[in-house]
């Protein structure tokens, strides 16, 4: 590992620190970590997280009244923060194929219906997905690192890194070590973010914090300030393949977290919210939160996404009601 | 100050909410309100007559009758006939009933008391839904549960009313404290004259006509409305057993000294001169929403508000920052609209106290910070504010201010903590924010507060006591203890 410089930790930070230089979109280098214990004692040191008190915020938040307009807004809004996902062992070319036009062209009948953010698939299915999006501004998302379990060697999990960035995978979702970081060695799982972050090369890194099998928010606080230290684009919660995936109090916890680091470093770095979200009205309740956490500069593609796949369909029927005023049949978009 | 100014790169509520306003016409007034003096509204016009206002507008809502002597004094002996002849020897079963029934009514017409409630106080439509009236319902709710029970409610056996209780209310939480007042009361087998607060006397006569759905026998509750003399008169009957009083210190004083030849019974909950305290351990972020809430609930005007935070020194700065941030992001203005947090000052009189006391601060040396939330023209007014770099002699670190202002001071250790929460001549209620609990534990028994919330603030139940220590008052609120305050025991 690298020299020791001091950690910026929001407990510390003065607020002078905050409105630092802004580093927006610039390639997020890892903080150098001197050892374990170093990195012992930052995670140690943040602030614990009252789990009633975050609960009562977020039922808090969800009591927000979204009328007219600004519901329009956000229903797109959405929709472009979307990674289209489909992470199956049954996936199948002709299924990407029209996970990609669904992408491109959500509702082929609306030509006014924004674009998604990126389709998520796994590695073998990068290229096709990229040839099929052509140049769009539609990314493509891979997971690897031996997603879900993360339970590979490190060479196989790298390798599995570089080719789909080979493939032509704009971002990588990687799943971190759980095992390691409930037994305490964070710095093994802090090492194999640095070092998936160095095979990504340009392409983007969402981490998945995977926060159904963390249970606790301090768990969920100290795991996103282990990612982001480590050089992280993106924080995101869930595979999707446990039972609890993202629930509002993780997600908050997260933006919490994102807006210290960028209060101390300047860097601002994502959240990706995955898996469970399904109906447009969790999708705007979770914007709200990010509106009220983090703040406004969240509210975009680039800093917030959804990991969904029928969160799509909703969305798209909210937003032709908000427009006709009346319900279509659900028939009326595509499946897939 | 700048310093204290949040400089952030990213602004916070951006995304304009675009308005939300609860309808007003769910309110159904009338042009003019009577008495409700034995089971019956009197004629508005057999009475002089004062407006209630719409904080948030000024403009009048209602005209309301002014209770003279002669009114309290019909409504006592209706009370006193009532409690001979019916409830006093009505079963606690059939009692309960009564009460049930008043729950389920207040509960059905919750968004028409709500939309009352904040109109006739000014209060965030959002806090008179989700916490007035649900938690009104509920004090019917809980002690309908007692009524049949007083035997085993700890008192000995068979324990018995204390007669015709008078009960004088405040203008923070108009029919929240009604149902605090009149629950136990009833439950406990007492009649009861209530007096509302001259500046909010709308809900009570709702409550009136849902006492009269609940076919409540005619004199069991008689609700006078009124300004001080009023209520003067109500303390002053010889008729009455029983004086409730909620208000202020200075009022609760002279209702003491008044009654005490007399021998009536008397339970008094008065201002209060909260702390929160913050200690380095404690869950931060939750502590800020603690603060935020312990405070600008209800615009500040909660006598237990915490109206003075504690915060170790090693963390102060970076909770300052926090807590200015999220100050910075309450919205204020228009109460109707679901997405205010911070509603309007209930009276012109109330905002002037503010005003004096928020000078008295800035004239003594403290730092000021207020939100930069515009707010209309009309109407009552006042941006959430914090002080920092108070000391323990400023005015507004000793004074309770019953309004949205924050004093915020430092400490360095448990001990001293303790001894700057503790000097204050109030005790009604103290935060203590840590994930250590064996020192919340420690602060919270050397605490002299009625009251003490560990890692929150404002958490209200009816199951839950509250009452306070010192110039707080004596007598609780509340759980079984509530009970006590109605029973001679």
């Amino acid at each position: 590992m690298a020299n020791v410089v001091t950690l910026p930790l929001c407990s510390q930070s003065s607020p002078s620190s905050t409105g630092a230089d802004i580093v927006f979109g610039a390639p997020h280098q890892p903080s150098r970590i001197g050892s374990e214990t170093e990195l012992r004692v930052a995670l140690g040191g943040l602030s614990g997280v009252d789990t009633v008190g975050a609960n009562a915020r977020v039922a808090s938040l969800g009591t927000r009244s979204l009328k007219q307009g600004t519901k329009r807004a956000l229903l797109d809004l959405a929709i472009t923060m979307i990674d289209l996902t489909t992470l199956e062992g049954n996936d199948t070319p002709g299924k990407v194929r029209s996970l990609c036009a669904k992408a491109l062209r959500p509702d082929p009948s609306d030509p006014t219906v924004p674009s998604v953010a990126a389709v998520c698939v796994y590695p073998d299915l990068v290229s096709l997905a990229r040839t099929t999006l052509g140049d769009s501004s539609v990314a493509v998302a891979s997971v690897a690192t031996a997603f879900p379990s993360g339970r590979a060697s490190m060479n196989v999990k790298l390798a599995d890194v570089r080719e789909a960035v080979a493939a032509g995978a704009n971002e990588i979702d990687m799943v971190i070590d759980r095992g390691a970081f409930l037994s305490g060695r964070w710095g093994l799982v802090f090492d194999e973010i640095v070092a998936v972050k160095e095979a990504c090369g340009s392409a983007h890194l969402k981490v998945i914090l995977e926060t159904g099998e963390l249970v606790t928010l301090d768990n969920v606080r100290r795991a996103s300030w282990l990612a982001m230290l480590a050089g992280a684009d993106f924080i995101k919660t869930s595979t999707g393949k446990v039972p609890v995936a993202a629930t509002p109090p993780v997600v908050l916890v997260m933006l919490e977290a994102v807006r210290d680091f960028a209060e101390d470093t300047g860097v601002l770095i994502g959240v990706k919210a995955a898996g469970g979200i399904r109906t447009a009205k969790d999708a705007l309740k979770y914007l709200v939160i990010v509106n009220e956490t983090a703040g406004s500069a969240w509210l975009t593609p680039d800093l917030y996404r959804f990991g969904a796949s029928s969160l799509l369909n909703d969305l798209l029927m909210q937003r032709a009601k908000q427009k006709s005023g009346a319900y279509v049949r659900p028939d009326r978009f595509s499946g897939d | 100050m700048s310093e204290l100014q949040h400089q952030s790169w990213s602004r916070l509520n951006d995304l304009e909410y675009a308005p939300a306003p609860e309808s007003a016409s769910i309110a159904r007034l009338r042009d003019s309100y009577g008495l409700f003096i034995d089971g019956k509204f009197s004629d508005p016009g057999s009475h002089s007559q004062f407006v209630t206002l719409n904080p948030a507008t000024e403009k009048p809502l209602a005209t309301v009758a002014a209770g003279s002597s002669a009114d309290v004094s019909r409504a006592v002996i209706s009370a006193r006939r009532a409690y001979d002849q019916v409830w006093s020897n009505m079963p606690g079963k059939e009692r309960a009933k009564y009460l049930f029934r008043i729950a389920r009514l207040i509960q059905e017409r919750a968004r028409e008391l709500a939309v009352v409630e904040t109109l006739d106080n000014g209060k965030p439509i959002r806090e008179s839904r989700d916490v007035d009236i649900p938690l009104a319902a509920a004090h019917f709710f809980y002690y309908a549960g007692w009524a049949d029970k007083l035997d085993h409610a700890g008192f000995g056996p068979n324990p018995q009313p204390l007669g015709v209780a008078g009960q004088i209310i405040p203008w923070n939480f108009p029919l929240l404290m009604a149902a605090w007042k009149l629950a136990p009361a009833l439950a406990a087998g007492n009649t009861c004259v209530l007096k509302p607060a001259e500046t909010t006397p709308l809900s009570a006569l709702i409550l009136a006509e849902i006492l009269q759905q609940a076919d409540l026998p005619p004199g069991v509750v008689n609700i006078v409305t009124g300004d001080g003399a009023t209520g003067a008169a109500l303390v002053s009957h010889p008729g009455i057993d029983k004086i409730a009083f909620t208000g202020s210190t200075e009022v609760g004083r002279r209702i003491q000294r008044e009654l005490a030849p007399s021998g009536t019974h008397l339970t008094l909950e008065l201002g209060g001169k909260g702390a929160n305290i913050v200690f380095e351990d404690a869950p931060i972020d939750q502590a800020i929403e603690g603060i935020i809430d312990g405070i600008f609930f209800n615009q500040g005007h909660v006598c237990c508000a915490g109206s003075r935070l504690l915060v170790q020194e090693s963390v102060a700065s970076d909770v300052q920052r926090r807590l200015i941030r999220r100050v910075e992001q309450l919205r204020v203005g228009d109460p109707m609209d679901k997405n205010t947090d911070v509603g309007a000052i209930n009276s012109a009189e109330q905002l002037s106290r503010i005003n004096e006391l928020v000078d008295a601060g800035v004239a003594e040396g403290a730092t000021r910070y207020s939100n930069s939330c515009d707010v209309p023209d009309a109407g009552y007014w006042f941006n959430p504010t914090v002080f920092t770099e108070v000391s323990q002699t400023h005015r507004i670190a000793r004074e309770e201010i019953f309004g949205p202002v924050l004093s915020v001071l430092t400490f360095r250790t448990p001990e001293e903590a303790v001894a700057k929460a503790n000097n204050t001549q109030y005790g009604l209620a103290c935060g203590v924010w840590s994930e250590k609990g064996s020192r919340t534990l420690w602060v919270a028994e050397r605490l002299r507060a009625g009251v003490i919330w560990s890692n929150t603030y404002n958490k209200f139940d009816p199951t839950s006591p509250f009452g306070g220590v010192r110039e707080s008052g004596f007598g609780r609120e509340g759980g079984r203890h509530g009970l006590e305050a109605y029973l001679n025991v």
